[in-house]
């Protein structure tokens, strides 16, 4: 920390022993929300503020960073520090200030569009580097601000106004490509479940490292109902997998499993009705240090299988930010001592002339 | 001395000399750039003002023997003070036929022009486009020429010193630096020391590259090519501890010693681009004060960590070249909107699109100036010499973090690698930058204002109380929150525009070099300094009412400068671009500004600009254009410069 922050830092600890315990409401900004009524946003901002208070990190040391895009205004409904950044950009700014003060925790909040089109390259790089950003992709598979272009999650074929004989686009799967640039939290949830929304944002607040969390979020205006064949109630048992670390992953009320073929390529899905079948249903494993079985997952889908939802994978590995942090206060250490305007300019091929 | 073993050193004349204009060229393979920095180095410890222009290809290693593939480092070296790398060479070493034919048309009359024969094969000949060798056919009697098989006595001198034919031949570098140590009367111990150091983690090379360049320094003492040696004496600089420095390293230094003024943490969010890469280089070893490097995914990342550094309560600083400028457009916007005080260097060079890579061109100044969506005003200052790129940083961080405003700092290619010697200042001299975060909770608004500076506050994440958001959305003055109401958007628009236009206050009186009225005067900026200077210098010896008025801050402009263009007959702004400068000042001044432009990836000669400054006030066509024609191709031998 710079001398210039430290001094404007100085009061704080005094300050912050005496406050109160904080409640949802001390993060609830007195902006106006813009979201349409009905917006999955809504649901996903109510987690995020109940969740926030349980973090034990004061609001002064939580930023919100964004995008564009109709995710992308999160950071004006949260009373913390935020930041409303330019299209797809959000992991970059967030990068910039968390290896600039690794003390902050940082939040991006993004979507389907903003994070992985525009977005895209700053998405898979910051992931790579393991930054220790938490980001909530809002995956609507639809651009809701620009009122209704599909995005590059959409469907194949989908008709929208950009795309009036169908998109030719094939699309891609959000934690497919987090797994692909090696994140080391990936997790799945969907704006309606608000218990496990905010189990999920939890877990990936406290990961230390990039955590990745996809979150299905239901646009009501352009494209209503894109999640509801598999999160519907008639049939979210049957079409869903809640996965939980080290227990089999059942569905279905625990009548159905899934398996793996001895050679560990293709899932089966196995009709649990004895204690032999239960033995063929995999076992959770998110802190394998491969991403294989996490991928693996992450490609289940109808009609076939149901639809992984919670932590895919959650492994450790240095942070970018750390990295940075520990390299700067080792050369300090070394050479600190050096690092006068003497030094600095009286050095190298010097001569006095007199 | 009774040594009756050794051979008495031979009487030469040692001819005192005032200046002295040295090019050193050859294959991009032949180690140029080395040997040139190596023997401005010595030049610079031998007291020596100096000036020196590296000219290289963007190609790593371009087909060997080619023209494209030449490389060339010019050096003037004057016990006087100069300004320029020089017009003319008097001395040019060329180390093959490409060399020698892209180089000796601009070799003064009567200049020492020494030539690698070893080179001269007929298939380097071809290459090279001569249908016979010009060694033997007359048509360099113009100058003195010395043949030389660099190559076979490279090869003779380090026959035992077990280095592959490999490293043997890359050695002629050193041979032909040697050879030009004698030839300047220079000590050779610093430089043996400086190559033992360079090749420190191979001794044999460093063992055969000494032993080339002592063979090179002794083969000049002991034959009789040349009839006499040459001194330049020391410069009667300003007393003071001197340093030989590049731009890009002084402009490194500067941000450093700025954030070391200010307490601050200095951040640099940057992507490889030439010519700008060294400053990503110089700024990641200086990890022990603290500044933090970053090499982005791209250009945008790149700004975009710099404004997120910044925000955070750091000196943000992105640094860049034309192409990468125009990518991070969109964060500097945002940067305009936000109010954050990020700092980006924009190394120029040739384009449009990647177009020259390693020339220099001023033709961002648009860019820099206007170049991002809608009404978007930033602070533009623009470094004038290597030396210079020092003191415009510790300014642009001043400027930047006492306005909350985004600064523009602008070089060239020319300027990033050349060098001259700097007078270093002195640490008491330095004065500390306040730079002051918002703490009081009380009475916080994100966009209440600085009346003087109409500064919004600096509230940095950490900061208990002053919890807030920022973001590209047009922004309510004083309260920050997001607005669209169209006359907060038009006050919005004039305050940022104003914030910029008050820098002018901080701006000291423009100086004038010359009289403060008269015939002509010229205008530049940036690295077009030294030329002007030296022309304008030239035309006053000559009885002509000239004088030169070099700009630093090119947004704002200073408030004198109107007052300053009307008491002159005509101005002139020479710039390497088709005029924007002009365009600039025509505008805002309404003022029949003329120019003088050359877009060759080159800087101008000091000859040629007054050639043409000249034409161009006489109302004559300007003699040194390249006229637009279709179809025809202006190549090296069709165009002869105007100088």
């Amino acid at each position: 920390m710079s001398e210039a922050i430290q001094k404007a830092l100085a009061t704080r600890k005094t300050n912050g022993e005496s406050r109160p315990a904080l409640t949802r409401k001390d993060f609830v900004s007195d902006q106006e929300i813009r979201w349409c009524p009905g917006c999955g946003d809504y649901s996903i901002l109510a987690q995020v503020q109940k969740i926030m208070p349980e973090l034990g990190v004061a609001r002064e040391d939580t930023v919100f960073v964004s995008g564009i895009g109709c995710a992308a205004r999160f950071p004006y409904y949260m009373n913390t520090y935020g930041f409303h950044g330019i299209h797809g950009r959000a992991p970059a700014i967030a990068t910039g200030i968390k290896a600039a003060r690794p003390e902050l925790q940082v939040w991006v909040a993004t979507g389907d569009g903003d994070g992985l089109s525009i977005g895209g390259n700053h998405l898979i790089h910051a992931l790579r580097r393991n930054v220790d950003l938490k980001i909530l992709l809002f995956n609507n598979r639809i651009y809701g601000l620009t009122k209704g272009q599909y995005s590059p999650t959409s469907e194949f074929g989908k008709k929208t106004k950009s795309t009036p004989l169908g998109s030719v686009d094939h699309p891609f799967n959000p934690a497919s490509v987090a797994l692909g640039a090696e994140a080391t939290f990936v997790a799945r949830a969907i704006d309606t479940d608000a218990k496990h929304l905010q189990e999920v944002v939890k877990r990936a607040a406290s990961h230390k490292g990039g955590a990745f969390v996809e979150i299905f979020q239901n646009c009501n205006v352009f494209n209503d109902d894109a999640f509801a064949y598999f999160t519907d109630k008639a049939v979210k048992t049957d079409r869903t997998l809640y996965l939980e670390h080290g227990k089999p992953m059942l569905y279905a009320g625990g009548k159905k499993g899934i398996g793996l073929d001895p050679h560990g390529l293709r899932p089966f899905v196995v009709d649990v009705k004895s204690d032999e079948d239960l033995k063929q249903v995999l076992v959770h494993d998110e802190s394998v240090e491969s991403p294989g079985l996490a991928f693996l997952l992450s490609r289940l889908d109808q009609p076939e299988f149901p639809i992984p939802l919670g932590v895919l994978r959650n492994v450790q590995k240095s942070t970018y930010d750390s990295l940075i942090d520990e390299q700067g206060k080792r050369a300090i250490a070394q050479r600190g001592d050096k690092a006068t305007l003497k030094e600095l300019l009286y050095s190298g091929d010097i001569w006095k002339v007199e | 001395m009774e040594n009756t073993e050794s051979v008495p050193p031979r009487s030469l004349r040692v001819e005192e000399k005032e200046s002295v204009v040295v090019r050193f060229c050859g294959d991009s393979g032949d180690g140029m750039q080395l040997t040139g920095t190596e023997f401005s180095r010595s030049a610079a410890l031998e007291g020596n003002d100096l000036a020196t222009f590296p000219d290289f290809p963007a190609e790593i290693r371009a087909p060997a023997g080619t023209l494209p593939g030449v490389s060339g480092y010019q050096v003037h070296f004057a016990s006087t003070d100069i300004f320029t790398p020089g017009d003319e060479p008097d001395v040019l070493v060329a180390m093959n036929p490409a060399a020698l034919r892209m180089n000796v048309k601009d070799l003064k009359v009567g200049g020492i022009l020494m030539v690698n024969t070893g080179a001269f094969s007929s298939q380097n000949l071809q290459k090279a486009g001569y249908k016979a060798s010009p060694l033997g056919d007359g048509s360099l009697s113009a100058y003195q020429l010395i043949q030389l098989d660099i190559s076979k006595l490279v090869v003779e001198a380090l026959a035992d010193s077990g280095l592959s034919s490999k490293d043997t031949l890359r050695a002629k570098n050193f041979y032909a630096l040697g050879l030009m140590f004698w030839l300047y009367n220079r000590p050779i111990e610093q430089e043996i020391d400086s190559i033992r150091k360079k090749f420190g983690k191979r001794p044999d090379l460093a063992d055969g590259n000494v032993k080339a360049f002592k063979s090179g320094y002794f083969y000049g003492e002991t034959t009789e090519l040349f009839t006499s040696t040459y001194k330049v004496k020391a410069a009667r600089l300003e007393p003071g501890t001197y340093r030989n420095i590049t731009g890009n390293e002084a402009a490194s230094l500067g941000f450093v010693a700025a954030a070391k003024l200010s307490g601050m943490k200095l951040f640099l969010g940057s992507y490889p681009i030439t010519p700008a890469s060294d400053i990503l280089h110089n700024l990641s070893t200086y990890r022990h004060f603290g500044v933090v490097t970053a090499q982005a995914e791209d250009e945008i990342a790149a700004a975009g960590m710099a404004i997120g550094a910044t925000y955070a309560g750091c000196i943000g600083l992105t640094s860049t070249s034309g192409p990468g400028l125009a990518l991070k457009g969109e964060i500097l916007g945002l940067a305009v909107m936000t109010e954050l005080p990020l700092i980006v260097i924009d190394v120029q060079r040739g384009g449009p699109s990647t177009g020259l890579p390693t020339k220099t061109e001023q033709a961002d100044l648009m860019q820099a100036i206007f170049g991002r969506n809608s009404e978007s005003p930033l602070a533009v200052l623009a470094t004038r010499t290597p030396a210079d790129c020092f003191d415009c940083a510790l300014e642009a961080v001043r400027i930047a973090t006492k306005y909350m405003v985004p600064v523009l700092y602008m070089t060239d290619g020319y300027i990033a690698n050349g060098s001259e010697p700097w007078l270093l200042p002195k640490i008491e001299d330095l004065k500390t930058i306040p730079v002051q975060f918002r703490t009081e909770p009380e009475g916080f608004l994100p966009y209440l204002r600085d009346p003087e500076t109409l500064a919004r506050p600096w509230a940095i994440p950490g900061t208990p109380g002053l919890e807030h958001r920022v973001g590209g959305l047009e922004k309510e003055n004083v309260t920050g929150n997001v607005s669209y109401d169209p006359y907060n958007h038009e006050l919005m628009v004039r305050i940022r525009e104003e914030k910029v236009q008050r820098i002018a206050r901080d701006i000291p009186p423009t100086e004038i070099f010359g009289d403060p009225e008269g015939e002509i005067l010229l205008i530049g900026w940036g690295g077009t300094y030294g030329s002007i200077r030296e022309a304008t210098n030239a035309m006053r010896a000559r009885g002509q009412k000239v004088s030169h008025v070099h700009l630093r801050w090119l947004n704002p402009l200073p408030s004198d400068l109107e007052g300053i263009m009307r008491r002159f007959k005509h101005v002139v702004v020479p710039e390497l671009n088709l005029g924007q400068l002009r365009m600039m000042l025509r505008a805002r001044t309404l003022i029949d500004v003329k120019g003088v432009n050359k877009i060759q990836g080159k800087p101008f000669k000091i000859s040629e600009l007054i050639k043409r400054v000249g034409a161009v006030v006489r109302g004559e066509p300007d003699p040194g254009a390249i006229p637009v024609e279709a179809n025809k191709r202006a190549t090296l031998d069709s165009t002869t410069d105007a100088g």
